[in-house]
Protein backbone atom coordinates (compact mmCIF):
# COMPACT_ATOMS: atom_id res chain seq x y z
CA UNK A 1 0.00 0.00 0.00
CA UNK A 2 1.24 3.23 -0.61
CA UNK A 3 2.12 5.78 1.57
CA UNK A 4 -0.59 8.42 3.24
CA UNK A 5 1.00 11.19 0.70
CA UNK A 6 0.35 9.18 -2.08
CA UNK A 7 -2.48 7.16 -1.39
CA UNK A 8 -5.33 7.61 -3.77
CA UNK A 9 -8.90 8.53 -4.25
CA UNK A 10 -9.82 3.91 -3.69
CA UNK A 11 -6.97 3.85 -1.58
CA UNK A 12 -8.41 6.81 1.55
CA UNK A 13 -12.09 5.91 0.74
CA UNK A 14 -11.20 2.44 1.69
CA UNK A 15 -9.13 3.00 4.54
CA UNK A 16 -11.56 5.31 6.37
CA UNK A 17 -14.77 2.93 5.72
CA UNK A 18 -12.39 0.20 7.70
CA UNK A 19 -11.20 3.10 10.70
CA UNK A 20 -12.59 2.06 14.00
CA UNK A 21 -15.10 5.09 15.01
CA UNK A 22 -12.99 5.64 18.62
CA UNK A 23 -10.28 6.32 15.94
CA UNK A 24 -11.11 8.17 13.15
CA UNK A 25 -14.14 10.58 14.75
CA UNK A 26 -11.56 12.32 17.52
CA UNK A 27 -8.93 13.45 14.27
CA UNK A 28 -11.84 14.09 12.27
CA UNK A 29 -12.71 16.35 15.30
CA UNK A 30 -9.88 18.03 15.59
CA UNK A 31 -9.71 19.88 12.04
CA UNK A 32 -11.93 22.44 13.52
CA UNK A 33 -14.70 24.79 11.12
CA UNK A 34 -15.71 23.20 8.45
CA UNK A 35 -17.06 24.05 5.45
CA UNK A 36 -21.21 24.18 4.82
CA UNK A 37 -22.40 21.43 2.19
CA UNK A 38 -25.59 20.20 0.78
CA UNK A 39 -26.87 16.69 1.04
CA UNK A 40 -27.01 14.51 -2.46
CA UNK A 41 -27.84 11.92 -0.16
CA UNK A 42 -28.60 12.11 3.16
CA UNK A 43 -26.99 9.10 5.13
CA UNK A 44 -28.28 6.10 5.48
CA UNK A 45 -28.17 2.74 6.93
CA UNK A 46 -28.49 -0.46 4.52
CA UNK A 47 -26.85 -3.60 4.03
CA UNK A 48 -24.10 -4.95 1.38
CA UNK A 49 -24.59 -8.47 0.45
CA UNK A 50 -21.15 -10.44 0.97
CA UNK A 51 -20.28 -12.96 -1.31
CA UNK A 52 -17.58 -15.78 -1.57
CA UNK A 53 -16.13 -18.12 -4.09
CA UNK A 54 -16.95 -21.94 -3.96
CA UNK A 55 -13.43 -23.94 -2.77
CA UNK A 56 -12.46 -20.20 -2.28
CA UNK A 57 -11.21 -19.97 -5.98
CA UNK A 58 -14.50 -21.37 -7.89
CA UNK A 59 -17.98 -19.32 -8.61
CA UNK A 60 -19.53 -16.83 -6.44
CA UNK A 61 -22.23 -17.63 -3.56
CA UNK A 62 -23.95 -15.68 -1.07
CA UNK A 63 -22.47 -16.08 2.00
CA UNK A 64 -24.88 -12.62 4.05
CA UNK A 65 -24.84 -9.74 4.33
CA UNK A 66 -23.18 -6.90 6.33
CA UNK A 67 -24.53 -3.51 8.00
CA UNK A 68 -22.66 -0.52 5.85
CA UNK A 69 -24.05 3.54 6.02
CA UNK A 70 -23.29 5.65 3.23
CA UNK A 71 -23.94 9.24 2.50
CA UNK A 72 -23.08 11.69 -0.49
CA UNK A 73 -22.67 15.57 -0.34
CA UNK A 74 -21.25 18.65 -2.23
CA UNK A 75 -19.19 21.56 -1.00
CA UNK A 76 -19.95 24.82 -2.22
CA UNK A 77 -16.97 24.90 -4.71
CA UNK A 78 -18.42 21.57 -6.53
CA UNK A 79 -16.45 19.06 -4.86
CA UNK A 80 -18.70 15.81 -4.08
CA UNK A 81 -17.77 13.32 -1.37
CA UNK A 82 -18.92 9.86 -0.97
CA UNK A 83 -18.88 8.43 2.06
CA UNK A 84 -19.41 4.70 2.67
CA UNK A 85 -18.38 2.67 6.12
CA UNK A 86 -19.27 -0.53 7.64
CA UNK A 87 -21.25 -0.47 10.42
CA UNK A 88 -24.27 1.67 11.11
CA UNK A 89 -22.26 5.24 12.13
CA UNK A 90 -24.28 8.23 10.19
CA UNK A 91 -21.41 10.59 11.35
CA UNK A 92 -18.65 8.46 10.20
CA UNK A 93 -20.19 8.20 7.22
CA UNK A 94 -21.07 12.07 7.34
CA UNK A 95 -17.08 12.65 8.32
CA UNK A 96 -15.95 10.18 5.62
CA UNK A 97 -18.16 12.07 2.77
CA UNK A 98 -16.53 15.58 4.14
CA UNK A 99 -13.08 13.92 4.06
CA UNK A 100 -13.39 13.01 0.59
CA UNK A 101 -14.57 16.14 -0.64
CA UNK A 102 -12.16 18.53 0.87
CA UNK A 103 -9.44 15.78 -0.45
CA UNK A 104 -10.24 17.46 -3.70
CA UNK A 105 -9.51 20.85 -2.46
CA UNK A 106 -6.25 22.63 -1.25
CA UNK A 107 -6.43 21.23 2.27
CA UNK A 108 -5.75 17.99 0.95
CA UNK A 109 -1.82 18.01 2.19
CA UNK A 110 -3.53 18.72 5.44
CA UNK A 111 -5.83 15.89 5.44
CA UNK A 112 -3.73 12.96 3.99
CA UNK A 113 -1.31 14.46 7.33
CA UNK A 114 -3.65 14.81 10.11
CA UNK A 115 -6.30 11.97 9.21
CA UNK A 116 -4.93 9.61 6.53
CA UNK A 117 -1.40 9.01 7.91
CA UNK A 118 -2.75 8.33 11.63
CA UNK A 119 -5.31 6.09 10.37
CA UNK A 120 -3.04 4.33 8.58
CA UNK A 121 -0.47 3.42 11.08
CA UNK A 122 -3.52 2.27 13.70
CA UNK A 123 -4.23 0.24 10.87
CA UNK A 124 -0.86 -1.27 10.19
CA UNK A 125 -0.36 -1.52 13.80
CA UNK A 126 -3.09 -3.65 14.95
CA UNK A 127 -2.45 -5.93 11.66
CA UNK A 128 1.04 -6.07 13.07
CA UNK A 129 0.09 -6.86 16.58
CA UNK A 130 -2.19 -9.79 15.41
CA UNK A 131 0.31 -11.10 12.84
CA UNK A 132 3.08 -11.12 15.28
CA UNK A 133 0.90 -13.13 17.83
CA UNK A 134 -0.44 -15.93 15.79
CA UNK A 135 3.62 -15.75 14.82
CA UNK A 136 4.13 -17.16 18.15
CA UNK A 137 1.59 -19.46 17.88
CA UNK A 138 3.21 -21.20 14.68
CA UNK A 139 4.70 -24.75 15.36
CA UNK A 140 7.63 -25.90 15.40
CA UNK A 141 8.25 -29.64 14.78
CA UNK A 142 11.34 -31.49 15.85
CA UNK A 143 11.40 -35.45 15.61
CA UNK A 144 12.85 -37.54 18.14
CA UNK A 145 15.68 -39.43 17.23
CA UNK A 146 14.43 -43.04 16.60
CA UNK A 147 17.14 -45.68 17.63
CA UNK A 148 17.08 -47.57 13.86
CA UNK A 149 19.66 -45.69 11.93
CA UNK B 1 -67.89 -21.49 14.51
CA UNK B 2 -66.67 -18.41 15.86
CA UNK B 3 -65.10 -18.23 19.12
CA UNK B 4 -63.26 -14.94 21.37
CA UNK B 5 -60.27 -14.36 19.99
CA UNK B 6 -59.84 -10.92 21.92
CA UNK B 7 -58.56 -10.69 25.34
CA UNK B 8 -55.39 -11.18 27.19
CA UNK B 9 -53.97 -7.69 26.43
CA UNK B 10 -53.52 -6.74 30.25
CA UNK B 11 -51.73 -10.93 30.93
CA UNK B 12 -49.15 -10.37 27.73
CA UNK B 13 -48.63 -6.77 28.82
CA UNK B 14 -47.95 -8.39 32.50
CA UNK B 15 -45.78 -11.25 30.93
CA UNK B 16 -43.58 -8.81 28.96
CA UNK B 17 -42.69 -6.62 31.81
CA UNK B 18 -41.70 -9.49 34.21
CA UNK B 19 -39.29 -10.96 31.22
CA UNK B 20 -38.11 -7.96 30.85
CA UNK B 21 -37.77 -7.71 34.85
CA UNK B 22 -35.84 -11.52 35.26
CA UNK B 23 -33.99 -10.41 31.97
CA UNK B 24 -31.76 -7.62 33.91
CA UNK B 25 -32.01 -10.34 36.93
CA UNK B 26 -30.49 -9.54 40.35
CA UNK B 27 -29.91 -5.75 40.58
CA UNK B 28 -27.35 -6.04 42.96
CA UNK B 29 -24.90 -7.56 40.41
CA UNK B 30 -23.54 -5.05 37.31
CA UNK B 31 -25.39 -4.74 34.39
CA UNK B 32 -24.05 -6.32 31.67
CA UNK B 33 -22.70 -3.66 28.76
CA UNK B 34 -23.30 -4.23 24.53
CA UNK B 35 -19.66 -4.08 24.62
CA UNK B 36 -18.66 -6.48 27.50
CA UNK B 37 -20.73 -9.20 25.37
CA UNK B 38 -19.12 -8.13 22.21
CA UNK B 39 -15.65 -8.55 23.64
CA UNK B 40 -15.48 -11.30 26.33
CA UNK B 41 -19.19 -13.89 24.09
CA UNK B 42 -17.56 -13.08 21.01
CA UNK B 43 -17.76 -16.80 20.19
CA UNK B 44 -21.76 -16.26 20.68
CA UNK B 45 -21.79 -13.28 18.61
CA UNK B 46 -20.32 -14.92 15.64
CA UNK B 47 -22.56 -17.67 16.05
CA UNK B 48 -25.76 -15.32 15.80
CA UNK B 49 -23.73 -13.49 12.85
CA UNK B 50 -23.52 -16.29 11.13
CA UNK B 51 -26.92 -17.86 11.61
CA UNK B 52 -28.97 -14.52 11.90
CA UNK B 53 -26.89 -14.25 8.62
CA UNK B 54 -25.76 -10.45 9.09
CA UNK B 55 -22.21 -9.17 9.99
CA UNK B 56 -22.60 -6.65 12.96
CA UNK B 57 -20.72 -7.19 16.01
CA UNK B 58 -22.29 -4.86 18.26
CA UNK B 59 -26.09 -5.70 16.74
CA UNK B 60 -25.56 -9.24 17.43
CA UNK B 61 -24.38 -8.30 21.37
CA UNK B 62 -27.28 -6.55 21.62
CA UNK B 63 -29.96 -9.50 20.26
CA UNK B 64 -28.13 -11.77 22.68
CA UNK B 65 -28.77 -9.25 26.00
CA UNK B 66 -32.06 -9.07 24.76
CA UNK B 67 -32.65 -12.69 23.95
CA UNK B 68 -31.33 -13.25 27.55
CA UNK B 69 -28.15 -15.77 25.87
CA UNK B 70 -31.14 -17.89 23.88
CA UNK B 71 -28.99 -17.82 20.68
CA UNK B 72 -31.51 -18.75 18.06
CA UNK B 73 -34.10 -16.23 19.58
CA UNK B 74 -30.95 -13.57 19.07
CA UNK B 75 -30.87 -15.48 15.67
CA UNK B 76 -34.58 -14.30 15.26
CA UNK B 77 -34.22 -10.76 16.05
CA UNK B 78 -31.20 -10.20 13.75
CA UNK B 79 -33.07 -11.85 11.00
CA UNK B 80 -35.92 -9.70 11.58
CA UNK B 81 -34.11 -6.51 11.82
CA UNK B 82 -32.11 -7.23 8.29
CA UNK B 83 -35.08 -7.48 6.54
CA UNK B 84 -35.92 -3.68 7.37
CA UNK B 85 -32.55 -3.06 5.95
CA UNK B 86 -31.93 -1.35 2.04
CA UNK B 87 -29.73 -3.47 0.11
CA UNK B 88 -26.98 -1.33 -1.43
CA UNK B 89 -25.52 -4.23 -2.98
CA UNK B 90 -23.50 -7.15 -3.55
CA UNK B 91 -19.82 -7.26 -2.27
CA UNK B 92 -17.39 -8.74 -4.96
CA UNK B 93 -16.33 -12.18 -3.88
CA UNK B 94 -14.22 -12.09 -0.69
CA UNK B 95 -10.49 -12.84 -1.53
CA UNK B 96 -9.50 -15.79 1.11
CA UNK B 97 -6.62 -16.28 -0.05
CA UNK B 98 -5.10 -13.04 0.74
CA UNK B 99 -6.96 -13.79 4.51
CA UNK B 100 -4.82 -12.17 7.20
CA UNK B 101 -4.55 -15.23 9.07
CA UNK B 102 -4.99 -15.98 12.43
CA UNK B 103 -4.97 -19.31 12.76
CA UNK B 104 -4.59 -22.00 9.74
CA UNK B 105 -3.59 -25.15 10.30
CA UNK B 106 -3.46 -28.80 7.77
CA UNK B 107 -3.98 -31.95 8.68
CA UNK B 108 -2.99 -33.19 5.73
CA UNK B 109 0.50 -31.59 5.65
CA UNK B 110 2.93 -31.43 8.25
CA UNK B 111 4.69 -29.02 6.37
CA UNK B 112 3.43 -26.29 4.29
CA UNK B 113 4.44 -22.95 2.78
CA UNK B 114 2.94 -20.26 5.82
CA UNK B 115 3.44 -23.99 8.45
CA UNK B 116 0.87 -24.67 11.13
CA UNK B 117 -0.47 -21.61 13.14
CA UNK B 118 -2.02 -22.36 15.68
CA UNK B 119 -4.02 -19.51 17.14
CA UNK B 120 -6.16 -18.19 19.61
CA UNK B 121 -7.45 -22.23 20.19
CA UNK B 122 -9.32 -24.13 22.45
CA UNK B 123 -7.52 -27.28 21.11
CA UNK B 124 -5.03 -28.42 23.04
CA UNK B 125 -6.39 -27.04 26.36
CA UNK B 126 -7.07 -29.50 29.06
CA UNK B 127 -11.06 -28.78 29.32
CA UNK B 128 -10.87 -28.53 32.98
CA UNK B 129 -12.85 -25.46 34.91
CA UNK B 130 -10.40 -22.64 35.31
CA UNK B 131 -11.21 -21.30 38.77
CA UNK B 132 -9.13 -18.14 38.22
CA UNK B 133 -11.99 -16.91 36.09
CA UNK B 134 -14.33 -17.02 38.35
CA UNK B 135 -11.78 -14.47 40.36
CA UNK B 136 -10.38 -11.35 38.71
CA UNK B 137 -10.14 -12.85 34.88
CA UNK B 138 -6.57 -10.28 34.08
CA UNK B 139 -5.53 -11.54 30.56
CA UNK B 140 -1.44 -12.80 30.55
CA UNK B 141 0.88 -11.11 28.32
CA UNK B 142 1.10 -12.68 24.79
CA UNK B 143 4.13 -13.63 23.35
CA UNK B 144 5.04 -12.60 20.05
CA UNK B 145 7.24 -13.03 17.31
CA UNK B 146 8.06 -11.34 13.64
CA UNK B 147 5.89 -12.41 11.86
CA UNK B 148 6.38 -13.09 8.32
CA UNK B 149 4.98 -10.93 5.05
CA UNK B 150 2.26 -11.67 2.32
CA UNK B 151 -0.64 -13.59 1.28
CA UNK B 152 -0.71 -17.57 2.83
CA UNK B 153 -1.06 -20.06 -0.24
CA UNK B 154 -4.23 -22.05 -0.06
CA UNK B 155 -3.58 -26.25 0.38
CA UNK B 156 -5.64 -27.35 -2.10
CA UNK B 157 -3.01 -25.14 -4.49
CA UNK B 158 0.13 -27.86 -3.60
CA UNK B 159 -2.21 -31.10 -4.19
CA UNK B 160 -3.48 -29.16 -7.49
CA UNK B 161 -0.02 -28.83 -8.73
CA UNK B 162 0.03 -32.84 -9.36
CA UNK B 163 -3.49 -32.72 -10.67
CA UNK B 164 -4.53 -34.98 -7.82
CA UNK B 165 -7.26 -32.78 -6.67
CA UNK B 166 -10.58 -31.01 -8.26
CA UNK B 167 -9.89 -27.62 -9.38
CA UNK B 168 -12.07 -24.97 -8.77
CA UNK B 169 -12.11 -22.47 -11.83
CA UNK B 170 -13.29 -18.92 -11.38
CA UNK B 171 -16.37 -17.57 -12.78
CA UNK B 172 -18.35 -14.81 -12.30
CA UNK B 173 -21.83 -16.35 -12.52
CA UNK B 174 -24.28 -14.16 -10.53
CA UNK B 175 -25.24 -16.59 -7.89
CA UNK B 176 -28.70 -17.01 -6.29
CA UNK B 177 -29.80 -15.63 -3.15
CA UNK B 178 -32.17 -17.35 -1.01
CA UNK B 179 -33.46 -14.01 0.58
CA UNK B 180 -34.84 -13.04 -2.87
CA UNK B 181 -36.67 -16.20 -4.35
CA UNK B 182 -37.81 -19.10 -2.08
CA UNK B 183 -36.07 -22.36 -1.87
CA UNK B 184 -36.67 -24.53 -5.31
CA UNK B 185 -35.47 -27.99 -5.79
CA UNK B 186 -32.72 -29.16 -7.10
CA UNK B 187 -30.78 -26.65 -5.53
CA UNK B 188 -27.36 -25.97 -7.63
CA UNK B 189 -24.13 -25.86 -5.35
CA UNK B 190 -24.15 -21.58 -4.63
CA UNK B 191 -27.31 -21.60 -2.89
CA UNK B 192 -26.60 -24.95 -0.96
CA UNK B 193 -23.55 -23.16 0.06
CA UNK B 194 -25.51 -19.81 1.01
CA UNK B 195 -28.27 -22.23 2.85
CA UNK B 196 -25.40 -24.07 4.85
CA UNK B 197 -23.24 -20.91 5.86
CA UNK B 198 -26.59 -19.34 7.97
CA UNK B 199 -27.87 -23.15 8.98
CA UNK B 200 -27.74 -23.83 12.50
CA UNK B 201 -25.05 -25.34 14.05
CA UNK B 202 -26.27 -27.90 15.93
CA UNK B 203 -28.02 -29.18 12.73
CA UNK B 204 -24.90 -29.17 10.49
CA UNK B 205 -22.46 -31.10 13.08
CA UNK B 206 -25.11 -33.52 13.22
CA UNK B 207 -25.08 -34.03 9.33
CA UNK B 208 -21.82 -34.06 9.33
CA UNK B 209 -20.85 -36.25 12.26
CA UNK B 210 -23.53 -38.87 10.14
CA UNK B 211 -21.45 -38.98 7.14
CA UNK B 212 -18.35 -39.78 9.13
CA UNK B 213 -20.08 -42.16 11.20
CA UNK B 214 -20.71 -44.18 7.48
CA UNK B 215 -24.27 -42.74 6.09
CA UNK B 216 -22.74 -41.44 3.28
CA UNK B 217 -19.10 -41.46 4.39
CA UNK B 218 -16.34 -39.77 2.19
CA UNK B 219 -13.78 -39.67 4.35
CA UNK B 220 -12.85 -36.54 5.19
CA UNK B 221 -9.43 -34.90 5.91
CA UNK B 222 -9.03 -30.76 6.80
CA UNK B 223 -7.16 -30.29 4.14
CA UNK B 224 -7.17 -26.62 4.88
CA UNK B 225 -9.04 -24.17 8.26
CA UNK B 226 -8.22 -20.78 8.37
CA UNK B 227 -9.31 -17.89 10.45
CA UNK B 228 -9.02 -14.45 9.99
CA UNK B 229 -9.58 -11.38 8.58
CA UNK B 230 -10.41 -10.10 4.73
CA UNK B 231 -11.26 -7.30 3.40
CA UNK B 232 -14.90 -6.60 1.77
CA UNK B 233 -15.07 -4.53 -1.43
CA UNK B 234 -17.70 -3.37 -3.64
CA UNK B 235 -18.41 -1.86 -6.67
CA UNK B 236 -19.84 2.17 -6.42
CA UNK B 237 -21.85 3.07 -9.36
CA UNK B 238 -21.56 6.74 -8.23
CA UNK B 239 -17.83 6.43 -7.99
CA UNK B 240 -17.06 3.96 -11.33
CA UNK B 241 -14.48 2.09 -9.20
CA UNK B 242 -14.14 -0.63 -5.99
CA UNK B 243 -13.55 0.27 -2.91
CA UNK B 244 -12.99 -1.69 0.57
CA UNK B 245 -16.46 -1.36 2.58
CA UNK B 246 -15.43 -3.09 5.86
CA UNK B 247 -13.44 -5.60 6.91
CA UNK B 248 -14.99 -9.16 7.99
CA UNK B 249 -13.63 -12.21 9.87
CA UNK B 250 -14.13 -15.35 8.37
CA UNK B 251 -13.33 -19.18 8.83
CA UNK B 252 -12.57 -21.15 5.57
CA UNK B 253 -12.60 -25.10 5.88
CA UNK B 254 -11.68 -27.10 2.51
CA UNK B 255 -12.10 -30.65 3.36
CA UNK B 256 -10.26 -33.09 0.80
CA UNK B 257 -11.72 -36.25 0.31
CA UNK B 258 -11.81 -39.52 -1.15
CA UNK B 259 -12.41 -40.17 -5.03
CA UNK B 260 -12.39 -43.10 -6.55
CA UNK B 261 -13.31 -41.91 -9.88
CA UNK B 262 -16.13 -42.14 -12.39
CA UNK B 263 -16.62 -42.65 -15.86
CA UNK B 264 -15.89 -38.86 -16.73
CA UNK B 265 -13.28 -38.50 -14.14
CA UNK B 266 -10.37 -40.02 -12.65
CA UNK B 267 -9.29 -41.30 -9.59
CA UNK B 268 -8.56 -37.95 -7.72
CA UNK B 269 -9.30 -36.39 -4.43
CA UNK B 270 -12.53 -34.04 -4.27
CA UNK B 271 -13.20 -31.03 -2.24
CA UNK B 272 -15.89 -29.93 0.26
CA UNK B 273 -16.09 -26.19 1.31
CA UNK B 274 -17.11 -23.95 3.76
CA UNK B 275 -16.92 -20.47 4.73
CA UNK B 276 -19.21 -19.03 7.71
CA UNK B 277 -18.99 -15.30 9.50
CA UNK B 278 -16.56 -15.07 12.45
CA UNK B 279 -13.96 -17.33 14.41
CA UNK B 280 -16.69 -20.22 13.67
CA UNK B 281 -15.00 -23.53 13.41
CA UNK B 282 -16.73 -26.03 14.20
CA UNK B 283 -19.59 -24.53 11.87
CA UNK B 284 -17.40 -24.23 8.94
CA UNK B 285 -16.09 -28.06 9.33
CA UNK B 286 -19.60 -29.18 9.44
CA UNK B 287 -20.91 -27.29 6.56
CA UNK B 288 -17.60 -28.61 4.32
CA UNK B 289 -18.46 -32.27 5.28
CA UNK B 290 -21.84 -31.39 4.27
CA UNK B 291 -21.32 -29.77 1.24
CA UNK B 292 -19.11 -33.03 0.02
CA UNK B 293 -22.05 -34.75 0.83
CA UNK B 294 -24.46 -33.10 -1.35
CA UNK B 295 -22.08 -33.23 -4.24
CA UNK B 296 -22.78 -36.80 -4.69
CA UNK B 297 -24.58 -36.29 -7.68
CA UNK B 298 -22.42 -34.07 -9.93
CA UNK B 299 -19.45 -36.40 -8.74
CA UNK B 300 -20.95 -39.47 -9.84
CA UNK B 301 -21.62 -41.53 -6.68
CA UNK B 302 -23.69 -43.53 -5.25
CA UNK B 303 -27.31 -42.43 -3.39
CA UNK B 304 -26.66 -44.42 -0.43
CA UNK B 305 -30.09 -42.57 1.35
CA UNK B 306 -28.31 -41.04 3.45
CA UNK B 307 -30.05 -37.62 5.28
CA UNK B 308 -26.60 -36.13 4.10
CA UNK B 309 -27.11 -36.34 0.72
CA UNK B 310 -30.60 -35.33 0.67
CA UNK B 311 -30.35 -31.75 -0.41
CA UNK B 312 -34.42 -31.00 0.03
CA UNK B 313 -33.86 -32.74 3.61
CA UNK B 314 -31.04 -30.79 4.28
CA UNK B 315 -31.91 -27.50 3.30
CA UNK B 316 -35.40 -27.59 4.21
CA UNK B 317 -34.60 -28.34 7.66
CA UNK B 318 -30.98 -26.45 8.59
CA UNK B 319 -32.86 -23.06 9.34
CA UNK B 320 -33.36 -22.90 12.63
CA UNK B 321 -35.76 -19.71 12.54
CA UNK B 322 -38.21 -21.60 9.81
CA UNK B 323 -37.59 -25.30 12.50
CA UNK B 324 -38.55 -22.39 15.33
CA UNK B 325 -41.28 -20.39 13.70
CA UNK B 326 -42.92 -23.34 13.57
CA UNK B 327 -42.23 -25.86 16.29
CA UNK B 328 -43.15 -23.09 18.94
CA UNK B 329 -46.06 -22.43 16.70
CA UNK B 330 -48.09 -25.33 18.33
CA UNK B 331 -47.93 -23.97 21.50
CA UNK B 332 -50.20 -20.88 20.60
CA UNK B 333 -53.57 -21.22 20.75
CA UNK B 334 -55.02 -23.63 18.64
CA UNK B 335 -58.97 -23.94 20.46
CA UNK B 336 -60.36 -24.24 17.25
CA UNK B 337 -58.72 -27.04 15.86
CA UNK B 338 -58.52 -29.20 18.51
CA UNK B 339 -62.12 -28.17 18.93
CA UNK B 340 -63.23 -29.91 15.89
CA UNK B 341 -60.39 -32.93 17.20
CA UNK B 342 -61.97 -33.40 20.37
CA UNK B 343 -65.99 -33.28 18.49
CA UNK B 344 -64.13 -36.45 15.80
CA UNK B 345 -62.65 -38.47 18.88
CA UNK B 346 -66.08 -38.64 20.65
CA UNK B 347 -68.19 -39.06 17.44
CA UNK B 348 -65.77 -41.99 16.79
CA UNK B 349 -65.62 -43.34 19.82
CA UNK B 350 -69.55 -43.03 19.91
CA UNK B 351 -69.99 -44.92 17.16
CA UNK B 352 -66.78 -47.52 18.47
CA UNK B 353 -69.09 -47.83 21.46
CA UNK B 354 -72.31 -48.39 19.94
CA UNK B 355 -71.39 -50.81 17.54
CA UNK B 356 -70.42 -53.84 20.28
CA UNK B 357 -73.80 -52.82 22.36
CA UNK B 358 -75.88 -53.32 19.04
CA UNK B 359 -74.09 -56.71 18.23
CA UNK B 360 -74.74 -57.66 21.90
CA UNK B 361 -78.41 -57.23 21.34
CA UNK B 362 -78.48 -59.16 17.92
Amino acid sequence: MPDAAHIDRRGWLSLLAKAPDAEFLPLFDALGTLPDFDWLRAPEVGSVMVQGRMGATGAPFNLGEMTVTRCSLQLPGGQVGHGYVQGRSKPAAKAVALVDALMQTDAAARLRADILAPLMAGAAGRAETRARKAAATKVEFFTMARGED
Amino acid sequence: MYVAVKGGERAIDNAHAWLAEERRGDQDVAELSIAQIREQLSLAVNRVMAEGSLYDPDLAALAIKQARGDLIEAIFLIRAYRTTLPRFGSSKPVETGAMRCERRISATFKDLPGGQVLGPTFDYTHRLLDFKLAAEGVAPEVPERPAAEGPVPHVAEFLNREGLIETAPAEDTPPPDLTRAPLEFPAERALRLQALTRADEGFSLGLAYSTQRGYARNHAFVGELRIGQVDVAMEVPELGFAIDIGEITLTECETVNQFKGSRTEPPQFTRGYGLVFGQSERKSISMALVDRALRWEELGEDNVGAPAQDTEFVLAHGDNIQATGFLEHIKLPHYVDFQSELELVRKLRREAGAAPMQEAAE
